[in-house]
């Protein structure tokens, strides 16, 4: 997309006219097919792609269900029912589109835990990162106000919790709340606008996304060294090489998401969805869906009051904070090395990191009581210490490894380990 | 006029300033039905009172009623549930505001004030939403007898009192009032 150094030449008398009143074959020739990209990218590179393909997936889905569905309490929980029994392929829509949503995040988290690892989010990519956590934020409301649709106890019940959430605001808060549920309860308006803009938020996310890619085609990509390009061997061409090991790791990534949908597809649903929201009775355990449950335990960590601050708002505030904290990291991070690879300490911390983040998700499925409390608030910390103590000191303490002068001679040197001097000499 | 002298008012920036004060005015006139379509309809608010019969409520038994889209509990408590409310101390509470809709807002959260008040003092009448995130309560359950609300664990006592776990305040007591000796109107 960085013009200037265009190579793309029309062949056909209807190329050369195109290409003089509209160039899209060129933008797409000189952004997908010359484009050079790092020659060492693994495949925790490909998940980009993945992702494009299920925000496509997802979209191509819903405006099929949405065919089916009827945004209104009286007959919501029953279209939903009718689409499962009644609509020829219905059953399998549906599962595709609600599984989908879970693979959705699968592929996102790695995706940012990728970018965590390789320090993605360094200069000069920081609006490249800033973008992606406002397609997150995007995602999680796309994904909070989907669950709502079924109208199911979990739906009903959720929505009230999350909405609850703003009552925690001083002053304003109980406005707000009911700015968003249209009424003082969660009920028929809340449905109708939730479905409104869970069809509205998805193509928003699209146009975050195309902006997330001009930034990243700006800068270039980074790869597992960290170093940045430097010479034509350090790159090859997006196709064939990119394109087809993104594809396949797309068709890998889909016999998974096939696997979910045909053999246990609701597996990462709760029962209690298939009971009829019924306004006058929650559920004995209220949990989101399993991509929430992080920072559900974060909010439910904070049983104490800081302060001024009591213990409600201040776990609304934890568990916006754990996302707001996201948006900040290429200024937390004051390592000049940008890769995990030559980074030991930092290593270590990122996959404790990991487990923490695996670890919380856990609690935030167990019930708030006893040990479980104890055991989230210590997670909490350790969640908020990785971002706001570990990461900034540890780039001033920390010794990094000799890092390689280049892409290319460090995709040499890991070819060339145990070969005999003479062969590298060769190569 | 010199293209140069920017400091001397002209048509031109009474333009500039006039267009834009219209366009902001214009915008904002225009953004507020876009946010106001958004607050409680009037079919909504119109739900704002109801009345309930509670001539069979005996002593012991509780009605839940819907107000509001949301669940409003009518208990008719016994002697032994009176009297665990008032051998409580203000200063055990957690929360010592009464959050009575029909007395003063400063009230203490004393059992009298929490009920139907004098000579009704029986009469428990509460919106059956847990102050915390709002999930509804479970009745004569949890440590104190009272209410006890299954998501985060808050415990409330036999006069609807927070007493344990995250909810900041005390289940909310409508406006209500007996219209006649087995009516009340909750709203």
């Amino acid at each position: 997309m960085s013009a200037g150094h265009s190579t793309y030449t029309p062949k056909s008398g209807l190329g050369r006219w195109m290409d003089a009143r509209l160039p899209l074959p060129r933008l797409v020739y000189d952004s997908f097919v010359a484009y050079p990209v790092p020659r060492n990218l693994n495949y925790a590179y490909t998940f980009g792609g993945i992702l494009t393909l299920m925000l496509v997936a997802q979209i191509v889905t819903g405006i099929v269900l949405a065919m089916h569905y009827a945004a209104n309490t009286e007959v919501a929980f029953n279209s939903v029912e009718k689409i499962m029994r009644d609509v020829n392929s219905g059953w399998l829509i549906r599962y595709l589109h609600s599984n989908g949503a879970s693979m959705f995040f699968i592929a996102v988290y790695v995706h940012i835990f990728r970018g965590l690892y390789y320090g993605s989010y360094k200069a000069p990519r920081e609006l490249l990162w800033i973008l992606g956590c406002i397609i997150y934020l995007l995602m999680m409301a796309t994904a909070f106000m989907g669950y709502v649709l079924p109208w199911g106890q979990m739906s009903f019940w959720g929505a009230t919790v999350i909405t609850g959430f703003f009552t925690a605001i001083p002053v304003v808060g109980d406005w707000i709340q009911q700015l968003l549920l249209g009424g003082f309860a969660v009920d028929n308006p809340t449905l109708n606008r939730f479905f409104s803009l869970h069809y509205l938020l998805p193509f928003m996310i699209a146009g975050v996304v195309v902006l997330h890619v001009w930034a990243l085609h700006v800068t270039g990509q980074t790869n597992p060294t960290g170093i940045e390009v430097k010479q034509k061997t350090d790159t090859v061409a997006f196709t064939p090489y990119a394109t087809v090991k993104d594809a396949f790791a797309m068709v890998v990534f889909l016999a998974l998401f096939a696997y979910f949908v045909f053999y246990i597809p609701n597996f990462l649903g709760h029962p209690d969805n298939y009971i009829e929201a019924d306004a006058l009775k929650t559920p004995a355990h209220i949990v989101p869906e399993w991509y929430f449950l992080p920072f559900y335990a974060i909010l439910r960590a904070i049983t104490f009051n800081i302060g001024p601050i009591d213990s409600k708002l201040g776990g609304v505030l934890a568990m916006f904070g754990a996302i707001a904290v996201l948006f900040v990291v290429p200024w937390l991070d004051t390592s000049k090395v940008r890769s995990a690879v030559y980074r030991p300490w930092y290593k270590l911390f990122f996959w404790l990191f990991v487990i923490n983040a695996i670890f919380l998700g856990w609690l935030g499925s167990r019930p708030a009581e006893g040990v479980y409390v104890a055991m989230a608030q210590g997670a909490t910390l350790y969640y908020f210490a990785f971002f706001i103590v570990i990461m900034p000191v540890l780039g001033l303490v920390e010794t990094p490894r000799r890092l390689p002068n280049s892409i290319t001679e460090a995709v040499l040197e890991k070819k060339s380990a145990g070969v005999p001097a003479t062969e590298q000499a060769k190569g | 006029m010199s293209a140069t002298d920017s400091t001397e008012h002209t048509r031109r920036d009474f333009l500039y300033v006039a267009t834009g004060v219209a366009g902001a005015v214009g915008a904002a006139g225009v953004a507020w039905p876009f946010i106001d379509q958004m607050q409680p309809d009037a079919s909504t608010r119109a739900l704002a009172s109801i009345q309930v019969d509670v001539s069979g409520v005996e002593p012991g038994m509780s009605l839940t009623v819907k107000w509001r889209g949301r669940p409003v509990f009518i208990r008719n408590r016994t002697e032994k549930e009176i009297e665990e409310a008032r051998a409580v101390a203000l200063e055990d509470l957690k929360d010592p505001v009464a959050r009575n809709a029909n007395i003063p807002a400063d009230a203490p959260a004393t059992d009298i004030d929490r009920s139907a008040g004098e000579g009704k003092e029986n009469w428990l009448v509460m919106v059956g939403v847990c102050t915390h995130l709002g999930c509804v309560p479970l009745g004569q359950a949890g440590d104190f007898g009272g209410w006890f609300c299954p998501c985060h664990g808050s415990h409330y006592d036999t006069a609807g009192r927070i007493r344990k776990g995250p909810a900041p305040e005390n289940l909310a007591v409508p406006t209500f009032e007996f219209v006649s000796d087995t009516v009340i109107q909750v709203g």
